[in-house]
Order: C-alpha cells, then structure tokens, then sequence
C-alpha cells in the first residue's frame, strides 16, 4: 500500500488572514482506500486545510496540490466536486422538512433536465448510494424524523452519490452513541475496502486510534508530523497536539469522616435510569461516567429540578427535597453546568458580565433593583478568582474561547454559592491544553469543600480527576470503582465493553 | 398512511377540522350544503387564495412579506391609469401591465432583503410604508370608478341553474385562482427552483455551501408573490369594479394568518399549495356559515379570531402528542440497525 | 472623527448613533427648508402627537426584546378605552366625577393587562409563535370590538377629562408628561429589574436562560401583560384626545411602532436594545411629520419617509459593518 501514488497531495501551503499566518508551509497527503486521520487543537488549522482541499479558500503563491498525480493550478468547489472530494460537516447540512430520498439524491433534485425534478432520478441515485453502504432506510420519511445516527449516513449517502473518491468527516461522532459511533466506524471501513479515502477530523481520540490508518496533526497552523496509528497512544496523541506533557496521577482519596451532602436512593425516570442510588459527601469529587444513551445527562437533570423523577427520593443534608423546577434545585445549593455550552450552557450573544450574574441575580440586588456596582463588584471578584482572560466584561461571551467560555459557566454557578456542583462533560470544545486548567479549578474547589459530581464518557478524565467513579450502562448504576484500586486500562476496559 | 399523516399533519388536520365544520353547518342551515353555495365561496375567497399562494413561496424560502397587498393597491392604480394611456386595453395587456409592476414591486423587497441585507420583516413593513404613503400621497385618497368595460364586466366560464332556482357560477376570478394554484405547485414542487426554495428556506447554510444562488433564491421569491400580486390586485378591481386605493389595506396580515393556518412555517422550509387554499377557505367557510346561520356580521371576524386563534395553539402543541397512536417510538440507544 | 463618533458611542452607545444621526439630519433639512420650523407650534404639535405613537412603541418594544411581536397593540388600546368609556357612561356619562374616571382607568388598566396575559400564557405555554399568537388575538380582538360598538363610536365623557388630552402642567402637555413617565419607567425596567434583564435574556437563548434559573414563562406573560398595561395607558390617551372610543382608532400606527423600534436600534432578533434611542427615534419620526406638514405635505408623504427614512439607517448599518469587517481583513 505504501508504494501506492497518492491519491492528494499538497505541499507548502500558507494562508494568512487579516495579518495571523492560519497554515504555515504545511504538506497533507491521502492515499487512495486509506483512512487517515487529520488531529489536532481547535485553531489549529484543521479546517483552513479542508477548506483549502476544497477550494474554499485560495492559498499563497508557491503552494502545490496533486490530485491523482495531476497538479491542480487553481482549485475550486466545483472542481472539488468533479474530482470526487465531499465534506460531510460537523452540522451535516441536511434539509430537515425533505425526505430521505431528496436529500440523498440532492444534487439531481437541483439539476434536473429543462429545469424539472427528475424524481425518479433522485429516487434511483438515494437507493444507489444506500446500497453502497449496504443500509436501508425509509426514502420518504421527513428527515427531520429521523435520529441523529441516521441523518449522519443520509449524509455521507448523499457524498457517495458525487462518486466520491475522497470522503473529509469533521467530527463526526460528536452526538453518537456508542453504539451508533461503532455502526459508523463499520461504514467507514466499507468506504475504505471500496477504495474511497476517508479523512477523519475528531477529538476522541480513542475511536481515532481504533480506525485511522495514519495520523497527520496540526499544532498553531504548522505540521508537526505524520505518523503511523500503529503503536501511538492517546497521552503521545496529546502530547502531539498540544506539544506538552501532561503527567496525571491519581487524586483520590477518603472522604467517609466527611457528612453526607446529597443522598439520592432509588431514583427511576421511565426509560433514562433506574434505582439510583448514591452518597456525596462534603469536598467530595464523585465521577460519572459511561457511554453517551446511559442516562448520565438525564440524571443530572433530574438532579438540578429539569426532569422529575418518576420514584425514588433526593435528600440534601438529611432533608428530603423535591424540586418543581431548577430554581427550587439552585434554591437548595445545586448547580448544574450543562454539556451544550453553545446553546444551553452560556448565552453566547450577551455579555460577559451578564452571563456570570444570570443565576445570581437575587444576589446582587439592592432594594429590589439590580445594583449595578455590585454586580461589577461580582464580575470583577470570579474573573479573577478563575483566572479568566478577558478584553472587557461587556464583550459578547462568544468572543472568548472555550476554556475561557467554560470558566465563566463555571463562576456563573459559584456565584450562587452552591453546595453540590454538577459538571456535565466540561471539557467538550475546550482545547486538550486547556481542560488542565479546568480540572485545576476542579480540585481547588473540593479542596475548598464543595461536592462535586463529574461526569464525562472519557474515562481518563473522571479517573484522574474523581474520588469514586460511578460506571453507568443503559440508565442503570453497573459498579462504584476506586480508582486507587484499578488502572485506567481497566476502567477504560469496563467502559468500553 | 402514518408516513403521509407524518410529513401532512396541518393539511390532514384542516381536513378533518373542515368536515367537522362543515357538516355542523349543514345541519344547522339547510342553504349551507348546496353547489351555488360552494362556488360562492369560492368567489369570495379567489383574491384571498391568490395573495396566500405567493406569500407560501416567500414563507416556504424563509422570508416574510408585509407590503403584498398595499403593493397590489398600487398595482390596481398604475395598471389602470396606464391603461387609460394606452386607450383602454384588454385583458392580455391587463395581465400583463399588472404582473409586470407587481413583479417590479417584488423586486424592490429582493433588493433590499438580498443586496441591502435587511431582514425581511423590517424591509417589507418599510416598503409597506412607503407604497401605501405614497399612493395615498398622489392619489390623494381619491378612487377610481370609471374604469375599462371590459374590467368591470363579469366573465363566466360555466353557469347552470340549480333545481331550487340558485346559480353555480364559474367566474374569471376563480379561473384565476385555480391558475395561480396550478402554477405555483407546479413552481415549488415540479421544478429544481421550487427544490432549491425549501432547501434555503430550510438550511440557508446548507443550501449555500451546495452553491444554490441565494440572490436568485431572494428575486424569484419575491418576484412571485409580487407577480401573484398584481394578478390579485386586478382580480379584486375586476370583482369590486372599482378602484379604491386603501380596499387592500389590512388584507396582509389576514392572509398571513390564514397562510399559516395552512401549514406554512415561519421560518422557512415547509408548505404547500392545498394547506394554503384550505387555510383561506377555512376562515372563508365560517363566514359564509356563520352568515347563512343569522349571525350578525359584527360577530364573524370575533369568531374567525377565536377560531384560528384556538387552531394555532392546537397546531402547536404537536398532532402526535394529542394522537398516540402517531407517537414514534425511539428506543434510547436508537442505532441503526 | 473617528475618535469622536467612538467617544459618543462609548458614552451613549453604539445603537444611539442611527437616530441622533437621524435627529440632526431632520432638524438641518426642515430648518433651512421650512423656514417656520423652530417654532413653538412645531414643537407643540410634536409635543402633543408624541404620546399616541409612543405609548403604543412601548408596548411593542418590550415584545420585540423577547424575540417576540404583539401586533394586537392598536385593538388591545381601544378595547381598553371601550372598557374606560362604559365605566363613565354607566356613572353619568358627560356628568361622570373625577372618582368615576379613577374607577375607569382602572377597568381600561384591567382590560389591557388581561388581553395581555392571555396572550403571554398562549405564547409561553404553547410555544408557538408570537407573530401567530398576537395576529390571531388582533383579528380576534378587532371583531371583538367591533361586535360590541357595532362599528359606531362611544363618546360623551365629562369636561375634565379633555385636560389630560390637552391640557398642559408646568407649560408641558399632560399626555407628554404621562408618556415621558412611562419612558422612565420602561427605561428603570430594562436596566435595573430582574424581569428586565430576564426578557433580554430570553430574546438571545430562551433555554439558556431557562438553564440558569430564570422562570421563562413568568417573564414571557409578565412582558405581554406589561405590554397589555402599556396598550391601556395609550388607549386612555386616546380616548382623552379624541374626546370618543372608535374600535380602529391608530390602527396606522401598529406597524409604525414596530418601525420606530427597529430605528430606535432594537435588535429584530431580540437580546438587545434600549429604550433612550427607541425615544429619540419617536422623536424623529414625529419631526419629520410635523415637519412635512409645514411645508403643506398631508401624513402619507410622511408614512413613504418614515419608511425611507428606516431603508436608510438600515443599508447604513449593513454597510457600516461590512466595510469594518473588510477593513479589519486587510
């Protein structure tokens, strides 16, 4: 296979906007059938590069690009297109009010003969393709009916009709379940034995080492290198990314002289989890982790008052509470910050400064009237205390970058002095550089007595970062592990069975 | 049959709503339930059903328009005047002259919408101020009652008397209608264009990075409800047999409504042709029953307002959450399988 | 230049720039072209047509800051001054006393807030979409008022109550001083109250906002029933100064409030704007009126500008932003 001519090839590619170098001299190479892997940090460059394949972008003079071993003067996304390139976006660009067959069979939908839509066509080419990757789906079902999974191969269905011989995935796997996530591993892997390449950009790196062939990655617009899957680890993988080493240890420790904080016993909502029960006690960091579906999130949620539980008790400090909505929730010392930062977690057009106060605004009245010194006074106290880097605290919050973003979600819910703080996957879309220094202000907090439950579905993360670590499989409670007494393989063994 | 109600909710449930409503007046008034009576309201409701089928292109890419039927107002008054230049005309070169300024209109809103980047609601409430300003302004609020014979004079395709003496009249208007109905549907669900509309109107982003000419998207949406404008406005001068220049004013936001009702979303990427007439004829329906049942008149638009006021909220609250039987069953670790 | 216009910004912020621009250009074009404009009657006429207008932009402002609409404004206003005029007919009509008119704007406060709210709970229980909700109340409360006057007019109210109308107090017009009051109001609520800053919330992400903690349904029927209350005070206004209740009375004006919104800076969205600009854009609005009346011009000239006037300040704004954005590129 390596003596194969590659199928894409670039060489010194630089694109500069408004002044910042965004790719420096960097070369990128695809053989044909292989699945390469395409990593690295947010800003690194990952998408100016499949922007610059796809003729999105043009860049500076001296570049070089072979496709199929002809050079490509000027390439444009048309000719993208005619070459056989497809991008299925992270948002999959589907029509949700369009059946399965239109959206498949888009491209003959808009280019019918005399300007009429060929239905038959467009019907032709959906089952063509979906045979090609040998699934069935119902072509006439609206879209927007279907579940995520399925809208993922709607897409890549819709890229096999191009007669695509080359496939960029960004991200695909970000809202699958695992399950879902293995079917599309199985699929790319049918693509790749009918010898269309397949570039994967993700950042779970686990099922990136299990399905790339080979790994190009990216650090600040410059190639760090290319290398082999066979044999990389994901702390190398990091390491490679981020051009540190980060070197974990085991943070647990005892907590049974400390009083309980939250009780929950025998918590069930119908079809998300059943019998919950657990212990939190004070400074305690209790982790969660399993598969995206195990009904972590809803627990969460029935936790923080936004879902009621249908059986079951919670108790905060030997007192049974029950909560009409999260306001009762907050009210009681509970805090939940949300694993969708961009749509429910912060709110991203408005302020800074409005954003932190958001659930605290009780605090920061004086005679029933918001107090605008004291809400300054707020601002300025959490942006220091968490180290927040700011221009002013009346930039839009979606200016900042995500670690910082994440930072302020948090000090939104310390401002309202909670007892137990539930962090849901609080390092989605925040740089691996940057997620040390979540955890950082993770650990100084229970140091400074607050419980905190986390939950994430990399098992690294609650490993190094928990006291206990409860394993969830399909909305039921599977063990209570110590991880002073297992390696992190057996836990990631366990997780990923 | 579960896949059609699915992807038809709102046309399925104007049906049912419509068999309901019209079996009760049946009952209640024995003049309801007759031939004349379906084709009278037929006659009400054509420059109505006109206006909807244009505003659905708009509404279907995404955009919203305020100013159609001011626009139709200034349609009614140049067309006319014009035709007085040219010696009174015909109908050919009514058509013509009407749709011809109606599309113009409709593309001031494109420009602005597309090349000025105002949102469409904001760009089409300016442009409603400024033709009905001013067509007030140079009117002066006068109207137009000598207008062209063969304007003002009824064209019936099909007449026949009825066994208990009333009339079925098929009138140019409702021939109209049923021609813009026909091209419309044609328009948005025959044609690559009519595709390239919803998928704007449903993923603006999407349909961009697939190359779709989003400027074409905005002339063409427009264009149409302003060319169905101008139709309606020479619809309605020939039914009415004047020109009175504030007659259309206030029509739009009845349109919108019952536009709506008939399934088109707010935002863009869904609608169709029979769930608009159907909308229209819904509110024409009740009317027309409630005037046959005595009703006073003062009272239909209150009991029109309730009617689709209650119609909206149950279409919000989604058909398969009030019909189980229609709720999907997804398993929480839905894969494919 | 550049410096100054940011200063200005920074003091009076960035959405003030469109209508003071706007205020300077009416005041310079009408006082080289009508040579009586800065007179005592331009600004009497402004002073007393103002409120209608305004009264009805501050009901439709707090809507728009939702991400919302209430195009039930106009028919709310005079259902609410239907109720204030029965409740004087039924107390004397031309004899009613001063208590009966107390008891009257209580029934017209009444009236507006309940249509309000029932229009809040349909908007923040069903969720669907306030331009349906609010046209479809419009449509319903237009018949509603029309069913009950029968299309004719209410009148025959006592002396007194034509001084709110047109009367003045410390040289200012009564109806000025209700509305600048309301403008304070409005103003005190967006800045400093919870629900004010609760409803910008809710116009940005309103399941952000539900996130944090914040009762999105509490805001969405408060916002409407405020609007309601608003619609009333601008239906008492009304019936002061037209000395009569017509169901239709500022009907024109509904799609004028929304305009003013949208020059006055008001974000179409929702999250965002600002009650000063939205006011000095009323302002502006009134001038060129008045203005245009002067120099012998009938309203509707002034309808085709103000909507003139609104293409203008927005292609401004659009190309504004692109030509920052292109200069920071290069």
């Amino acid at each position: 296979m390596a003596s194969e001519p590659p199928l894409l090839s670039l060489r010194n590619i630089n694109v500069t906007f408004g002044g910042v170098r965004a790719l420096k001299g960097v070369s990128f190479e695809v053989r044909p059938g292989e699945v390469h892997c395409l990593a690295g940090e947010n800003g690194c460059g990952k998408s100016t590069l499949i922007k610059v394949i796809t003729g999105v972008y043009r860049p500076e003079a001296g570049a070089e690009l072979w496709f199929d071993g002809k050079p490509v003067a000027a390439m444009t996304p048309t000719l993208a297109q005619s070459l056989g390139i497809q991008v299925i976006w992270q948002d999959l660009a589907l029509f949700g009010e369009m059946t399965v067959a239109e959206n498949i069979g888009f491209q003959h939908a808009v280019n019918g003969r005399f300007g009429l839509v060929n239905r038959h066509a467009v019907q032709a080419a959906a089952e063509r393709a979906l045979a090609k990757l040998g699934v069935t789906l119902d072509l006439h079902m609206p879209l927007k009916e279907l579940p995520i999974a399925q809208r993922q191969i709607v897409a890549i269905a819709r890229a096999l009709v191009g007669e695509a011989r080359l496939v960029f995935m960004d991200e695909p796997t970000a809202s699958l379940t695992q399950s879902e996530t293995d079917y599309l591993i199985e699929i790319v892997r049918t693509l790749s034995a009918s010898g269309v390449a397949v570039v994967f950009v993700s950042h779970r790196l686990a099922e990136v080492l299990e399905i790339s062939d080979r790994m190009t990655v990216l650090r600040d617009g410059e190639l760090v290198g290319v290398f082999p899957v066979e044999g990389l680890t994901q702390s190398r993988v990091t390491e490679l990314m981020t051009g540190r080493n980060f070197d974990n240890a085991v943070i647990a420790s005892d907590h049974d002289d400390q009083p309980v904080v939250l009780s929950v016993r025998n918590l069930s909502r119908h079809r998300e989890f059943e019998n919950i029960s657990f212990d939190l006690r004070r400074g305690e960091t209790l982790g969660i982790t399993g598969l995206l579906g195990a009904g972590r999130t809803e627990l969460a949620l029935t936790l923080f008052g936004m879902k009621p539980a249908h059986s079951g008790g919670i108790e905060i400090e030997g007192r049974p509470v029950r909560f009409a909505s999260n306001r009762d929730a907050i009210r009681e010392g509970v805090a939940y910050l949300s694993e969708d930062r961009l749509s429910l977690g912060l709110n991203q057009p408005q302020s800074i400064a409005d954003n932190l106060v958001m659930a605290s605004l009780d605090r920061i009245l004086s005679g029933g009237l918001i107090s605008l010194t004291r809400k300054a006074d707020v601002v300025r106290r959490w942006i220091a205390a968490l180290g927040v880097k700011i221009g002013t605290p009346d930039d839009p919050i979606r200016t900042l970058s995500g670690g910082n973003q994440q930072r302020v979600a948090i000090a939104k819910w310390l401002a309202t002095d909670p007892r137990i703080l539930i962090l849901d996957a609080p390092t989605v879309g925040v740089d691996v550089g940057a997620r040390a220094g979540i955890f950082d202000i993770v650990r100084k907090l229970s140091a400074e007595g607050l419980s905190i439950i986390l939950i994430s579905d990399e098992p690294p993360e609650v490993y190094f970062n928990a006291d206990r670590i409860i394993h969830m499989v399909e909305g039921r409670i599977r063990a209570i592990y110590d991880p002073r007494r297992m390696s992190l393989t057996d836990l990631e063994a366990a997780v990923y069975a | 049959m579960r896949r059609f109600v699915l992807a038809h909710t709102t046309e399925v449930a104007l049906i049912v709503v419509m068999l309901v409503l019209s079996a009760g007046l049946s009952l209640a008034t024995d003049r309801f339930l007759t031939l004349s009576n379906a084709f009278d309201v037929l006659n009400v409701s054509a420059v109505n059903i006109i206006f909807a089928v244009g505003l659905l292109v708009v509404l279907i890419s995404g955009g919203i328009d305020i100013s159609f039927a001011v626009a139709a107002s200034v349609v009614q008054y140049l067309a006319v005047l014009a035709l007085g230049v040219v010696g009174g005309g015909n109908w050919a070169l009514g058509f013509l002259i009407a749709g011809a300024i109606g599309l113009g209109l409709g593309f001031v809103n494109a420009f602005l919408v597309y090349r000025l980047s105002i949102i469409s609601i904001v760009a089409t409430i300016s442009t409603f101020n400024i033709f009905f300003g001013l067509l007030m302004f140079f009117t002066k609020g006068v109207s137009i009652y000598n207008l062209p014979d063969w304007l003002t004079t009824r064209v019936v395709f099909y007449e026949r008397e009825m066994a208990d003496g009333s009339w079925v009249e098929l009138t140019l208007p409702v021939v109209v209608m049923l021609i813009c109905c026909g091209a419309t549907w044609f328009l948005i669900s025959r044609t690559t264009t009519g595709r390239k509309l919803y998928a704007f109107g449903d993923n603006p982003e999407g349909a961009r990075r697939f190359g779709i000419n989003i400027g074409a998207m905005h002339y063409i949406s427009f264009g149409w409800l302003g060319l169905m404008a101008g139709i309606a406005g020479l619809m309605q001068a020939h039914y009415a047999e004047e020109v009175v220049p504030n007659a259309l004013y206030g029509r739009e936001l009845d349109v919108l409504a019952a536009t709506v009702l008939g399934g088109a979303r707010l935002g863009g990427g869904k609608g169709s042709v029979i769930g608009c007439v159907l909308g229209v004829l819904m509110v024409s329906i009740t009317q027309n029953g409630l005037n046959l049942m005595g009703v006073s008149p003062f009272a239909f638009k209150m009991i029109v307002g309730a009617i689709i006021l209650v119609a909206i909220t149950l279409s919000s609250a989604r058909l398969d959450k009030l019909l189980p039987a229609f709720a999907r069953a997804r398993p929480r670790t839905g894969g494919p399988r | 230049m550049n410096s100054l216009i940011q200063r200005l910004n920074a003091t009076l912020g960035a959405d003030m720039a469109g209508p003071l621009f706007a205020l300077v250009a009416v005041l310079v074009i009408f006082g080289i072209g009508a040579d009586n404009f800065f007179s005592a009657a331009t600004f009497g006429s402004v002073a007393f047509q103002l409120p209608e207008l305004g009264l009805l932009t501050l009901a439709m402002l707090l809507p728009l800051l939702t991400g919302g609409i209430n195009l039930a404004v106009t028919f709310t206003a005079n259902l609410a001054g239907l109720a204030a005029a029965w409740v004087l007919q039924a107390h004397g009509g031309a004899d009613a006393s001063g208590g009966a008119f107390a008891l009257a704007a209580v029934a017209a406060l009444a009236t507006g807030g309940l249509a309000g709210m029932m229009t809040g709970v349909l908007i923040a229980y069903t969720r669907a979409h306030p331009i349906l909700v609010t046209l479809s109340m419009m449509i319903f409360l237009r018949g509603l008022g029309e069913f009950l006057t029968r299309g004719g007019d209410v009148s025959g109210f006592p002396a007194f109550i034509a001084t709110i109308g047109h009367g003045s107090l410390l040289g200012l017009p009564v109806p000025l001083l209700i509305f600048l009051a309301c403008v304070g109001l409005w103003h005190l609520l967006l800045t400093r109250f919870k629900l004010g800053f609760g409803l910008l919330m809710i116009g940005s992400n309103i399941e952000a906002a539900r996130y944090s903690g914040l009762d999105t349904r509490r805001i969405l029927v408060l916002v409407y029933t405020l609007s309601g209350l608003m619609c009333a005070v601008a239906g008492l206004i009304m019936l002061a100064r037209f000395n009569s209740v017509r169901v239709g009375h500022g009907e024109s004006y509904l799609l004028i409030t929304v305009l003013a919104a949208f020059l006055g800076g008001i974000n179409p969205f929702g999250g965002f704007g600002r009650v000063l600009p939205v006011f000095v854009a009323l302002i502006v609005l009134q001038l060129l009126s008045s203005g245009l009346n002067l120099m012998g011009a009938n309203q509707h000239l002034a309808t085709a500008l103000w909507g003139v006037l609104m293409v203008v300040v927005m292609a401004a704004r659009t190309i504004s932003t692109s030509f920052a954005k292109s200069r920071k590129k290069t």
